[in-house]
């Protein structure tokens, strides 16, 4: 462990000795930033960045009392993890120029190049406000996985895997949609991460969980939720920061941010609503959770379609992603019998899946002389791209998964042991617990102090 | 020394303060409370998340406990059913112990001295 830390140190260091001061005196270049277009994109990454804590939160409330610290952990640790990957490669190999389609180079890590006045390529704003955008959707990519094997795994394997699979996975896709690659040559249309985010974390959430088992004691004692308030304070931040996210992949102030923002509430209305009259219906009452688990499905299903759609298909996607993604989890885990923990596929793989295939049937140019027609504004073809590319991000997300995973299981221990899983990963994996001196979820007694009531 | 008899209630969270009251009306002044969970004929409740249920069988009481020595245990029954009586399951159960002895930490007193108010 010594030697993995002092080669990392050292690799940092060169890093930075490589990377040049900045290039100043760009050249005067030919388009001008916008300030509107800026302001609205630095904003818009801020909100996104909020996302991941609030999914930390989200999953948080899932779990039991005894590993809420070491799940929020996880997704709060994963922002500065990512971030830092982000600006040593990830940015330079997602959207620095192209090798044979797959991958960007090297040319741009460490930021190198990117200086005050460098302007965006065919864009209006900083290019560093296209790095940080970019940088806080790396960040909630991985994080959304972890809802897939809360519950059990060593904190070490998780820093690992979701270094590697930002490198080896997610940067690539990325690549292909939006960097320039093969995905985007072919025509396949995802505003803001239907594929390249909700599928992608979502599948490999579902080879991850599969790979590592279930939780001990799942299907036998109940395995519920300890805080159902914490849930919807993250759903809230969630829902939030996705305006950033999907309204803020216009990369401008403009109509199409304003587009992609209502059909984004649109969407999320449509499946919160959907959701629970579903669960009224089969479960016999409406919940709370429910509700929460909804919007969050809508918001999902609309990422991808986003800046291509107009308003009463984005109600009819959340419509339907409610439904959707309320029977994945309802009935198909169950019958399944894979134990997804917070549901990461069964919402972002499920609701994912659907928007991208969504996109291609109601995707519009009138909303978006970049995007295209979809099938039901004529053009089958782009229902065919859709469903090329899903099947691509789910054949990555799996494969690549699969791989990490068992090259990290030859060298780490991943799953924690029995006993550390029994009493807890915040304990045995991090020393510290959530609630002071609670006896049973929900009820903390006053803990060894004198007070005088 | 007097008779020292230990007395559980275990009941319903609801009938707390009602509870309380009625025995601080005959004169049990001291008591502990615990919310605890429990089972007994009363099989508990489904829950529902994400559309998969789950049976919560271990169901929120309280439970009372107090040691009395001056007033006669048969009151205190007498009292606590009258309140907590709904005639549902889950009304809760009462337990009586015989208690060896007692001692008030503050002043070292053992026995009946320890529990009585002294006023």
């Amino acid at each position: 462990m010594k030697k993995l830390w002092s080669t990392m140190l050292t690799t940092l260091m060169l890093v930075a000795m490589m990377v040049p001061v900045a290039f100043a005196a760009d050249a005067e270049a030919a388009t001008k930033i916008d300030s509107g277009d800026t302001a609205w994109v630095l904003v818009s990454a801020a909100m996104v960045f909020i996302m991941t804590p609030g999914l930390g939160f989200f999953y948080g409330g899932m779990v039991r009392s005894k590993n809420v610290l070491s799940t929020i952990m996880q997704s709060f640790f994963i922002v500065a993890l990512i971030s830092v990957e982000w600006v040593l490669f990830g940015y330079s190999l997602t959207f620095s120029g192209d090798v044979s389609g797959i991958i960007g180079n090297l040319d741009k890590a460490g930021l190198a190049g990117i200086g005050v006045t460098t302007i965006l390529d065919n864009g209006t704003i900083p290019e560093f406000a296209f790095v940080a955008f970019q940088c806080m959707f790396a960040v909630i990519t991985p994080a959304l996985i972890t809802g897939a094997f809360a519950e059990r795994i060593k904190f070490s394997a998780f820093v690992v895997f979701s270094s590697l699979w930002a490198i080896f996975i997610y940067n690539p896709m990325a690549h292909w949609v939006w960097g320039g690659g093969w995905l985007a040559k072919l025509g396949a249309l995802d505003f803001a991460g239907g594929l390249v985010i909700h599928i992608l974390s979502g599948v490999s959430g579902l080879v991850f969980c599969l790979m590592v088992g279930k939780r001990r004691g799942y299907g036998k004692s109940p395995i519920i939720p300890h805080n159902i308030p914490m849930i919807v304070i993250g759903a809230t931040l969630l829902w939030f920061g996705w305006f950033g996210f999907n309204a803020g992949s216009a990369l401008g102030a403009n109509g199409l941010a304003a587009s992609a923002f209502i059909v984004s509430q649109i969407a999320a209305a449509g499946a919160t609503v959907s959701w629970v009259v579903a669960e009224w219906i089969y479960n016999g009452k409406p919940t709370l959770f429910g509700a929460a688990s909804g919007c969050i499905a809508g918001l999902v299903a609309i990422t991808p379609a986003a800046g291509y759609v107009t308003p009463m298909p984005a109600l009819i996607i959340g419509l339907v992603g409610g439904v959707v993604c309320y029977f994945s989890v309802a009935v198909v885990k169950a019958k399944l019998g894979y134990d997804d923990s917070l549901d990461a596929f069964g919402v972002h793989g499920v609701g994912g899946t659907w928007g991208a295939i969504a996109t291609g049937l109601w995707a519009t140019t009138s909303v978006n002389e970049a995007g295209a027609d979809g099938l039901f504004y004529g053009n089958p073809d782009l229902v065919v791209t859709q469903l090329i590319s899903v099947v691509t991000a789910w054949v990555f997300a799996i494969v690549g998964t699969f791989i990490l995973v068992k090259l990290i299981g030859l060298f780490m221990q991943i799953r924690v042991d029995e006993a550390d899983e029994v009493a807890g990963v915040d304990i045995s994996g991090h020393g510290e617990s959530a609630y002071g001196q609670s006896i049973v979820a929900g009820h903390p007694v006053i803990g060894g102090q004198d007070v005088n009531l | 020394m007097k008779k020292l008899t230990k007395i559980d209630i275990i009941t319903r969270p609801g009938k707390l303060e009602e509870l309380k009251e009625a025995l601080n009306a005959i004169g049990v002044a001291g008591m502990t409370v615990s919310q605890v969970y429990g089972c007994g004929l009363q099989k508990g409740h489904k829950e529902v998340y994400r559309g998969q249920e789950y049976a919560i069988n271990l169901v929120p009481k309280v439970k009372v406990e107090t040691v009395i020595c001056e007033i006669p245990v048969e009151k205190v029954l007498e009292v606590a059913q009258k309140v907590l009586k709904t005639g549902q399951i889950g009304d809760g159960k009462i337990f009586v112990y015989n208690v060896e002895n007692a001692v008030r930490i503050r002043t070292g007193e053992e026995g009946d001295i320890a529990i009585i108010d002294q006023k």
